[in-house]
């Protein structure tokens, strides 16, 4: 990876207290956002997306009944080159631990990032993003952003 | 032939399973009836063949490991992978599309033991090409793209060197995304397209002023769908008696028909049939089978499935 840091001194946020639930079964924004708010950042994998505010729990549309997820997620830095690795880091894990008659949409949050639409569209085209996946360094720096410590 | 209003529906036939992934792709046999060729994200391909007896269908063989086969001939020239690939009319030539941007253009040299010879590499999209697709009767070449425009390829002078004539962008009232699909009806004087843009689009072009040899004629857009499928549309075909057939990441597959109503506007399309939950998941091909009579259509999805429906009045 590049061995210059864009964001060096990112602006790390106060931990919101988690809400504990045993009632696993429905799929809400709580839930949701429970399964990607540990992905840690591909620059500082000491924090996660969550610590950096680039996802909160406002960032998670759900609608169970329509099998639907929208996240909607902040880059910290309008010009970082890295959106596409988290936006696809988030997509991964959601497709791994949502059931299969999920759709899910992942975005950039409207004015957050120069690249938005670009970054937009490759999230959305499946097959673009089936191809990324074939990148055995590309799923290597996935997967260690998902790793839990 | 008309197709008829009454009470029309899909009807689901058989559940083709086998796959152990996502199906991206259906093939009707042109020439053999009731034979489908699908291909999957698990890496084969199956050939499902109907029985004349039961009429129901099995899967005859399964495709894998294409490498390790004895293939015929092996065409290298994209730099990733290849999306598409179409025979034109005639079987001399063969266009293929990738990721790498570009349109390859093969010709057969039957003298020389069915060699494949490159005769043109056509740049002109500045992203992936999703589909290329010949004319059903002149040798023109259509691509559509990621660049969310769709290309119309033919050689016009002695050299036999093709050239992009038509690009039909958001600016001749294209698509606003990527274009997923192309095809033609049975005439080739129309053309849908459909796109991530939600929208389904019918083009059309004077097909007897372009067999008369008079030169290029440019498409022009006739109407467009929107409205009907809440998410990126991948697949579009027109059946020989006039039903275009959708298929989307909504899960449904649609049927629209030519509304024969005489408007000042123009000829306009509507909606014959909307099946929810056509599958599980995305659908990501719908194709009508080749012959008139059957009305039966293949579809195939990222469940894993393979289906034939049946266009057919409802009881």
């Amino acid at each position: 990876m590049d061995s210059v840091l864009t964001n060096k001194n990112p602006i790390i946020y106060p931990k919101r207290t988690r809400r504990y639930r045993t009632d696993q079964s429905s799929t809400d924004e709580f839930s949701s956002t429970n399964r990607i708010r540990d992905i840690k950042d591909p620059e500082h994998p000491e924090l996660s997306l969550e610590d950096l505010n680039v996802l909160t729990e406002e960032s998670v549309e759900v609608d169970d009944h329509k099998s639907y997820v929208r996240i909607t997620f902040t880059p910290t830095l309008p010009h970082c080159h890295l959106p596409t690795h988290i936006g696809l880091c988030i997509l991964v894990k959601l497709v791994q631990s949502l059931p299969a008659r999920f759709k899910v949409d992942v975005r950039v949050a409207p004015g957050s990032h120069d690249k938005e639409t670009t970054v937009n569209k490759q999230l959305g085209d499946k097959e673009r993003v089936t191809a990324a996946l074939e990148n055995p360094e590309l799923v290597a720096l996935l997967n260690k952003m998902m790793q839990v410590c | 032939m008309k197709v008829m209003d009454k009470n029309l529906g899909l009807e689901e036939v058989q559940k083709l399973e086998g796959h152990t992934d996502r199906v991206w792709n259906v093939a009707w046999n042109p020439a053999a009836d009731g034979v489908i060729a699908s291909c999957s994200a698990d890496k084969t391909v199956r050939i499902w063949e109907q029985s004349s007896l039961t009429r129901s269908w099995t899967c005859k063989a399964v495709l894998e490991g294409a490498h390790t086969r004895s293939s015929v001939s092996v065409l290298r020239g994209h730099e990733s992978e290849v999306k598409s690939v179409s025979w034109n009319a005639s079987g001399s030539l063969l266009a293929t599309c990738g990721r790498d941007k570009s349109v390859w253009i093969w010709e057969i040299q039957p003298e020389e033991d069915d060699e494949f010879d490159t005769i043109a590499v056509l740049t002109g999209h500045s992203e992936d090409v999703k589909m290329v697709l010949w004319h059903p009767t002149m040798d023109v070449l259509f691509s559509c793209s990621y660049d969310n425009t769709i290309k119309i390829w033919c050689s016009e002078d002695e050299d036999g060197d093709y050239n992009c004539v038509q690009t039909l962008s958001e600016l001749n009232n294209g698509h606003s995304s990527t274009v997923w699909s192309i095809s033609f009806n049975a005439a080739g004087d129309k053309m849908v397209t459909c796109s991530d843009d939600l929208a389904v689009k019918i083009w059309k072009t004077d097909i007897s002023r372009m067999q008369s040899g008079e030169g290029y004629v440019p498409w022009t857009h006739v109407c467009t769908l929107s409205g009907f499928h809440d998410r990126t549309i991948y697949s579009v075909h027109w059946s020989r008696d006039g039903v275009i057939a959708s298929g989307a990441g909504d899960d449904t597959i649609q049927l629209f028909v030519d509304s024969d109503s005489d408007s000042v506007d123009g000829p306009s399309y509507k909606l014959l049939v909307k099946k929810e939950k056509a599958h599980e998941m995305d659908v990501n091909s719908v194709q009508w089978a080749p012959d008139k009579e059957s009305r039966l259509l293949a579809s195939a999805s990222d469940d894993k499935m393979v289906k034939i429906w049946k266009l057919a009045s409802e009881p």
